[in-house]
């Protein structure tokens, strides 16, 4: 069978008998939320990624894209979510353009699950499904061995049960845009602040039947202050024991050398934080 | 029909900042489910001495897995605070209940080393009563990384730090505790000056180190408080408030500031 | 009688026959608490203005069987202090027999609270009146609610040194002694919690088992810190308390929608042991059908 390949399983387990540890996965020890309200869908999640308990990354991406109507947070292995979540989106583009028609939320759940279940729980992708299809807005939670709920408003991830409070103590039926909304944003800040596996800030996606809204650092509670001093070295701070200087004609016998200005570096990633 | 919280990692959570957690049983025996006494309440603590100063500092979130059990529960004492020329500081950070009991222990020591001497202990002194009191329990350890801070007979800033059995030794700057692999680096490079040289002043082997030199206090208030805020944007279980202490010869100022919350 | 001493106050081998010591065995091992059998779940308290509310469940679990429905988790200790119990009742009962004893030889020793009380009204005090006094659980004792939290710190600190932990996670709410270095101070409202390894800390909401994930959110949005506190009247404390109550029900599966609560203030301690989660709201599940692909 194509995929995964199990044949180290016995002397992995043999090793780890032993006391050799595992090799440690970032996970996205997180809090995620989605919400149903009239005329749409609502998920949210926050932005840290962890490694044991270091923070591995402050501003991460939790909300997936499968298709324009269909978002998906993913909470669990941080691999495992983003490999399954790429892998059904193509699946379903490739069923949306046989059957010619818009892809419907329960076709993706209902491939996530089958995949998943294939795995036995062995891929660590703990989901929240949101969208609208023709036949509306649906909402659905999919856990790593295979199983799924249907229900107004779900929580996943290690905040779950402090985004579950929120929504246990202040939900209500029939509820505007805005509402859902905030009521997102405050259950993931309620994981951010009581769940040490949750942080930094809240992205929020809204689903209509019109369009996607992907709101990116919709709250951002958490700003760094100020450092109190400044790092910067003298140049020649630092010891040089042997140089080497490759020039740019030498290296492009190699790879392709493109030249870059200043600016179109700046819109292509996160900046570094660089004290000057 | 599915678990609904079954997505949240393990409740005992994570329990890294000590490798010493029970070895796994092998599936053989029996499976023998003992009491285990410790437990890891995280946090971070640093002290940095100088010629007339010391400061101590740790943060103030106490943890439990991954649940924060308060936002403000201090780690640092002051030893004896009855005693007006009193200036030791101990810090404590690891099992919190442990270090609390550690704490109570050294503060009746210093009590009653005034009560039968007529004197204030010397840090030295108080130093070395410490490291006997944690390998009195040798084969039942208090699990803590405990910081001594104070004033020599000198008036010089005295640091000393333990490990959780009595080693001790005389430091310029220590960090224990949850984010010390974090925060202990930067202390090299910023009090000590390791890994910087002297620009200009050689080439290859040549090359001269940059002498520490005893730093100001403001100096060291902003590196502790670069240390902390630094240290909660990478550990989880670092946060909430820093409390820091700083003993000099008109007596122990204790200063709180407040952390990132999340 | 019988001449050898070892005899004495024993039950008669003629009579009663001769004791069974094979449970006595010295081969044995001690018998301690090394996992809790019967359970109670969260505990969960808040400070306020002028005191702390406190709140628990009345059932005991016995694995995942509602064993006990109707056990009382928070205890009186006097005017000044309430101790909610959560984990296993078998210790919590040990520790009520031990706080009791506790507190009769507070009331005989301390000089001030009932035994002031007692003395001022000898004279003509009947006798209701000083059976009442002495029911009254230590009273008017100087224990105050952080004096309480020190002595069980240390004793489930004690016991876990020891091995032979007390399988408890137990708040301590009510109100503490006054500062002595500030002049005029008043008893401020205390809270603050001890487990089974004598850990201790302190906040101005608490919540121990399953409340620890799910109330305590709740409870700190209301508040955040000591500030808060002051600015919080008893009202708003005790609906957040009972919406916290509300919340564990729906969601944790060893809780039951009978609970106690109590009020410490100046005014004493109000315990209730028959409250009942009230104006549930089941909503959400109209218009569910099914988990997945099914509509009807």
């Amino acid at each position: 069978m194509p995929g995964f390949d199990f044949s180290n399983h016995n002397r992995n387990a043999a090793l780890h008998a032993q006391g050799v540890p595992l090799p440690k996965a970032t996970s996205t020890g997180t809090t995620i939320v989605g919400c149903l309200y009239d005329g749409g869908v609502v998920i949210a999640a926050d932005t840290r990624a962890t490694s044991g308990p270091i923070v591995a990354d402050k501003n991460c991406e939790k909300l997936h894209y499968i298709s324009p109507q269909i978002w998906c947070a993913g909470a669990g292995t941080a691999a495992d979510t983003e490999f399954t979540t790429a892998l059904i989106s193509s699946n379903l583009e490739l069923h949306a353009l046989s059957t010619g028609r818009t892809p419907r939320v329960v076709t993706c759940m209902t491939l996530l699950k089958q995949h998943l279940f294939r795995y036995q729980g062995h891929i660590g992708a703990y989901l929240v499904v949101a969208g609208v299809d023709p036949t509306g807005a649906h909402l659905f939670t999919v856990h790593a061995h295979g199983s799924t709920d249907k229900l107004p408003y779900v929580t996943m991830g290690s905040g779950s049960l402090a985004a579950m409070s929120v929504f246990e103590t202040q939900w209500k039926r029939s509820l505007s845009r805005d509402d859902a909304v905030k009521l997102c944003a405050d259950a993931i800040q309620a994981g951010i602040f009581n769940d040490l596996g949750s942080g930094s800030n809240v992205d929020v996606a809204v689903i209509t039947a019109e369009k996607t809204t992907l709101m990116r650092n919709y709250i951002t509670p958490n700003v760094r202050e100020k450092k109190q001093r400044n790092y910067r070295f003298e140049r020649g701070t630092t010891a040089v024991l042997a140089e080497k200087v490759i020039k740019r004609e030498e290296i492009s016998k190699y790879v392709t050398v493109h030249e870059l200005s200043d600016e179109s570096v700046a819109g292509a990633a996160e900046k570094m934080d660089v004290d000057l | 029909m599915a678990a609904i919280f079954t997505g949240a990692p393990p409740n005992s959570g994570p329990g890294y900042s000590f490798t010493q957690t029970p070895a796994p049983t092998s599936a053989s025996e029996p499976r023998q489910h003992a009491f285990y006494p410790y437990t890891d309440n995280g946090g971070s603590t640093l002290g940095i001495s100088s010629s007339n100063f010391t400061i101590l500092a740790g943060d103030t979130r106490s943890t439990s897995g991954y649940n924060i059990n308060t936002r403000y529960a201090p780690k640092l004492f002051h030893i004896d605070s009855a005693d007006p020329s009193s200036r030791l500081v101990l810090s404590v950070v690891g099992f919190a209940a442990d270090g609390e009991a550690l704490a109570e222990r050294l503060d009746t020591v210093v009590k009653m080393y005034r009560y039968q001497h007529g004197k204030t202990i010397s840090v030295g002194a108080a130093a070395q009563r410490l490291s006997h009191v944690l390998y009195g329990k040798r084969f039942f350890p208090y699990y803590v990384h405990a910081i001594l801070g104070g004033l020599d007979e000198e008036g010089k800033g005295a640091l000393y730090s333990y490990d959780p059995v009595g080693s001790y030794e005389r430091e310029q700057c220590r960090a224990a505790g949850a984010a010390a692999s974090l925060i202990m680096p930067f202390l090299d490079n910023q009090v000590n000056y390791k890994n910087q040289y002297v620009a200009g002043s050689g080439v290859g082997h040549e090359l001269q180190q940059r002498d520490p030199r005893p730093l100001e206090r403001k100096e060291v208030e902003e590196l502790v408080r670069d240390a902390f805020t630094s240290a909660v944007e990478r550990h989880i279980e670092v946060g909430d408030g820093l409390q820091m202490m700083v003993i000099t010869k008109e007596g122990v100022e204790e200063v709180y500031r407040e952390l990132k919350k999340d | 009688m019988n001449h050898l001493p070892q005899a004495w106050g024993r039950p008669r081998d003629d009579i009663y026959g001769a004791y069974n010591h094979s449970h006595l065995a010295p081969g044995q091992p001690t018998t301690h608490t090394k996992s809790p059998i019967v359970t109670g779940t969260s505990v969960i308290a808040l400070k306020f203005r002028d005191g702390v509310v406190i709140a628990a469940d009345n059932l005991a679990s016995y694995g995942s069987l509602a064993r006990f429905t109707d056990v009382k988790r928070l205890r009186k200790f006097n005017d000044k202090a309430v101790l909610g119990f959560g984990g296993d009742v078998s210790d919590m009962q040990y520790l009520d027999r031990h706080l009791n004893a506790l507190a009769v030889r507070e009331n005989y020793s301390s000089g001030s609270g009932a035994g002031e009380k007692a003395s001022s009204t000898s004279a003509e005090a009947s006798e209701e009146e000083r059976a009442e006094s002495l029911d009254n659980e230590g009273a008017g004792t100087g224990m105050a609610a952080n004096n309480l939290h020190k002595y069980l710190q240390k004793l489930l600190y004690r016991r876990r040194s020891d091995f032979n932990p007390l399988w408890n996670h137990i708040l301590i709410a009510g109100l503490s002694t006054p500062d002595p270095k500030v002049p005029d101070a008043t008893p401020q409202p205390f809270l603050k919690s001890v487990d089974l390894l004598g850990t201790a800390f302190g906040a101005p909401s608490l919540a121990t088992g399953f409340g620890a994930h799910l109330a305590q959110p709740i409870l700190r949005r209301v508040v955040p810190d000591e500030e808060a506190v002051k600015k919080i009247d008893e009202k708003t404390a005790v609906e957040a308390v009972r919406e916290c109550m509300k919340v564990l029900w729906y969601r944790d599966a060893r809780s039951l929608d009978r609970y106690s609560l109590a009020i410490v203030t100046g005014e004493g301690v109000r315990l209730s042991e028959d409250e009942r989660v009230e104006g549930q709201s089941w909503e959400f599940a109209e218009g569910i059908r099914g988990y997945g692909t099914q509509v009807v």
